[in-house]
């Protein structure tokens, strides 16, 4: 029987943990129709609230090396369709998908009277929530709303407050990653009364300068500024963010959900999301980059891998990397692994040995055909392929040396070449919170820890 | 401001256009960024210049074209012949890393791609230092000595039989794999150099080594062979053949069947232009067996996606002229001493050339050289074609000879490393 991917976030259920985020791509009833026609288990509508005006050259990309866009930027500002368009759009999509989530971001001034009206508006549709946008960082700060509200803690509490004192349905709060930390703002919602939290928002971002006209790219009429980045390259800061949020007490005990998002582009994405303890996912770059029929491989790579690990439901492993979550202090000092060169699957690129004498230990040699050690280098006297194939060296990694960094595990092109091998240590585990407690002054005085190295056999040059 | 995907210019189709289209830069962004970067790369040790290939397609896939360019030409001013004329599979390109897994970088095209979008001198003569170099021959090896000496700061001669300089890339090259404006501009920029060209003119290398400081042979090969048969008079002359597709392409017309004798990239060469041309049967014949051909294999399986049809074990042993039109080509197969004729219109030889010149020469007769491509007359060095044995001499070797002995040369006048 294939896995159950259904799920529940605050009351609100949905087909499948994807929801399109509050965006471009649930601009309008039509396209959160087509979203919807193909799979997407809910939409949170793009933000609707205070009038405004757009521009153009509204998305800025940042394009690697031959990628296109692993990071989009966008100035464009919340709906500027009108509102009781939007309104009507929101309860025929509604009417038509009643198994689908539809929740609807809002972002008004910031007074109780505004966003009761749009609350009362909101639920005459018969949406299933409200996203509170706390998190735009472009046009509408300026204005006090956005992440003008996320970044300070007393404001999202107290809007998070006036929203909860009139909504009969479900309120996410979504938070902004432009703060030192994020767990004050979204434990501001939570007392503030928010049922659900939504995270990450755009972080603030200038995408690039043109280099003929020195203008910030992309230009809008000669000038630019930062606007809300988002896209693959963001996922490692928002796995960061939703695991602080994930693992706090407070918020825990809380047992508000989790609705994840920041650079998911496929099911593994988003399973890691879950597995740091996310009660769904909202996408929206990939849809922007690929369209909406992404979520097909979505749905199917998130339902074979739950087959192939014995999950019926989504909630079999929520969460189940948040224990793994830890900080330096609690790693274990003598935990050593070390890089080992699969010579038969060796290309000799010869980046892993680069790599490794410029800017890490010094720890590859080059070994030739013949297993003599040599040095890097042409022999200029030499050429053709055959001569390739005959000098071809194989990079070595003296063990002793290695201090197991895996920048060359990192950087070899060739799929399991180099391999991070966990050797035994002789030594029982410790970490550096245990070592303080027991010898602290080896976090002061060189002398004391050099006694403390030589004693574990750790020797470093 | 440059119109990306114009497609409006509708020059008129030329069947001897050069095959391989440019890239695009898109398909350059995507080429260059496959790169993997490699330290001490393969493709940089079997070049046989030792161009640092990945530097040049980093600098590419950075925008920074230039320095593409300039890395190239540093390591071979004829990059860009020899981006078109290398056989890439037996050098970088089949050296590459990449090949072992998927398909290896298009190292030729790229190298053409960095090279196609330089208008500008690179390279600045260097300081003058006085001393006076005849180069003899104007051909790769001739072109890429001339060069190096004159970015060493001497004065350089480049003394040339033919009316046009580029020696077998202008002359010898079908313009399918490279057009002469690019041998012709490789010259030009030579000649920038402050390089002298003296056309039209074979002077004796004894002489010349009298009254310059240092000489360099980069003659090539010598006349054509002959297949020494009756009715050679009918046969004509595969370089020859090739010389007029590429200056004057209007003169050359071919009739239905063309027998090509000869098994080099020559003979295939000639087979291919007879084939372009609107020849309706073209056929190598070879006297040995197909293992033994000396043309590249990729020509050989490219000749065969032409429809080229090949014939081995087949010595022709006479031709007679058929009354009306059309020759009648006597033939042997194999150790059999039975002949039979095939019908033809036109019959390309194309099985070789002569050694050259009057130097001293090896067994083989090739002009003999020390390691620093010095012959037996004092300050009188070689290079190219003329010191190396058939399936050891290509463009790319004559470069790297060229480059070499101006080296040597430089050394020997200036009496420093």
């Amino acid at each position: 029987m294939s896995p159950n991917l259904s799920t529940e976030f605050a009351g609100i259920r949905s087909p499948n943990p994807f929801w399109l985020a509050s965006a471009p791509p649930t601009n309008s009833g039509h396209q959160v129709d087509k979203a919807f026609e193909a799979g997407w288990g809910g939409a949170v509508w793009k933000t609707i609230g205070a009038p405004v005006l757009n521009v153009s050259n509204r998305y800025g990309a940042f394009h690697f090396a031959g990628q296109k866009m692993i990071g989009i930027n966008n100035l464009e500002l919340i709906s500027d369709r009108p509102l009781a368009v939007n309104l009507r759009e929101i309860a025929e999509v509604k009417r038509r998908w009643p198994d689908r989530a539809v929740i609807v971001s809002a972002m008004v001034e910031s007074n109780f009277q505004a966003w009761k009206e749009i609350v009362q508006m909101i639920e005459d549709t018969g949406a299933d929530g409200i996203e509170l946008n706390y998190g735009c960082p472009h046009g509408m700060s300026e204005r006090g709303m956005g992440s003008a509200v996320g970044q300070v803690p007393e404001y999202c509490e107290q809007i998070t407050n006036w929203v909860a004192q009139v909504a009969h349905i479900p309120i996410l709060v979504k938070l902004t990653p432009n703060v030192a930390n994020i767990v004050e703002p979204a434990k501001a919602a939570v007392r503030g009364g928010a049922n659900g939290i939504s995270l990450i928002n755009t972080l603030n971002s200038i995408m690039g300068i043109d280099l003929d006209t020195f203008e910030v790219s992309p230009s809008i009429g000669g000038k630019g500024g930062h606007g809300g980045y988002a896209g693959p390259a963001v996922k490692p800061i928002a796995l960061h963010l939703t695991s602080a949020v994930a693992s706090n007490e407070f918020l825990r005990s809380s047992a508000v959900p989790i609705s994840a998002m920041g650079g998911i582009s496929d099911w593994r994405d988003a399973t890691e999301f879950l597995l740091l303890g996310a009660t769904n996912v909202q996408v929206c770059t990939a849809a922007m980059h690929y369209g909406f029929r992404i979520i097909d491989d979505l749905c199917d790579g998130l339902s074979n891998w739950m087959s192939s690990k014995g999950f019926e439901t989504i909630s079999d492993f929520r969460g189940k990397s948040l224990p793994h979550i830890s900080s330096f202090e609690n790693l274990n000092l003598n935990f050593k692994a070390v890089a080992r060169i699969d010579a038969l699957k060796c290309i000799s690129c010869n980046l892993c040995y680069v790599a490794c004498n410029d800017t890490a230990h010094q720890c590859i040699d080059l070994y030739g055909p013949s297993g003599d050690r040599m040095l890097p280098g042409l022999d200029p006297e030499r050429n053709g392929k055959y001569a390739t194939q005959s000098l071809k060296p194989v990079p070595v990694v003296r063990e002793d040396d290695c201090v197991g960094c895996r920048l060359c595990h990192n950087i070899c092109p060739v799929e399991g070449c180099i391999e991070m091998v966990e050797l035994k240590s002789t030594h029982e585990p410790i970490t550096w919170a245990e070592l303080i407690q027991k010898t602290p002054d080896v976090a002061s005085d060189w002398e004391v820890m050099n006694q403390y190295r030589s004693e574990h056999d750790i020797h470093i040059h | 401001m440059a119109i990306v995907g114009d497609i409006s210019s509708g020059h008129s189709f030329d069947p001897l256009a050069e095959v391989l289209p440019a890239l695009t830069p898109s398909e350059a962004a995507i080429e260059t960024n496959r790169c993997l970067y490699c330290f001490d790369a393969p493709c940089t040790q079997a070049c046989p210049t030792h161009i640092d290939v990945p530097k040049f397609i980093k600098r590419i896939s950075t925008g920074n074209l230039l320095g593409a360019a300039k890395t190239i030409l540093d390591s071979n001013l004829l990059g860009a012949t020899c981006a078109r004329v290398c056989p890439v599979q037996e050098l970088c390109e089949g050296a590459c890393v990449l090949g072992k897994y998927h398909r290896p970088i298009e190292i030729g095209r790229l190298q053409r791609y960095a090279l196609d979008s330089q208008t500008e001198d690179l390279f600045l003569p260097g300081p003058q230092t006085g001393r006076r170099i005849a180069v003899v021959g104007s051909g790769p090896a001739g072109l890429s000595c001339a060069g190096e000496l004159a970015r060493l700061g001497h004065s350089v001669v480049v003394f040339e039989r033919k009316e046009l300089p580029g020696g077998l890339s202008t002359y010898g090259i079908i313009s399918l794999r490279e057009p002469t404006e690019v041998a012709l501009a490789e010259a030009k920029m030579i000649e920038r150099l402050g390089v002298e060209f003296r056309f039209g003119v074979e002077p004796n290398p004894s002489e010349l080594a009298a009254t310059y400081d240092a000489v360099f042979l980069g003659v090539g090969m010598g006349t054509a062979r002959l297949l020494s048969i009756s009715g050679e008079e009918f046969v004509l002359d595969g370089l020859e053949l090739i010389e007029t597709s590429k200056l004057n392409p209007s003169k050359l017309t071919f009739g239905s069947e063309v027998v090509v004798i000869g098994a080099g990239n020559t003979a295939i060469d000639c087979a291919t232009i007879a084939k372009k041309l609107g020849a309706e049967r073209v056929t190598i014949l070879y006297r040995r067996s197909e293992s033994d051909m000396t043309a590249y294999q990729h020509e050989i399986d490219y000749a065969r996606t032409e429809g080229i049809k090949f014939q081995f074990d087949i010595r022709p042993i006479r031709v007679d002229q058929v009354d009306g039109n059309g020759f009648a080509l006597h033939c042997n197969e194999g150790l059999s001493e039975s002949s039979f004729e095939i019908k033809v219109d036109q019959i390309i030889r194309a099985i070789g050339q002569e050694p050259p010149l009057n130097v001293h020469r090896t067994e083989l007769g090739f002009v003999e050289v020390t390691n620093n491509f010095e012959t037996n007359l004092p300050m009188v060095f070689a290079g190219g074609d003329c010191i190396r044995a058939t399936g050891n001499a290509s463009t790319v070797m004559a470069v790297q000879d060229g480059k070499l002995a101006a080296k040597s040369i430089h050394r020997a006048l200036m009496g420093c490393q």
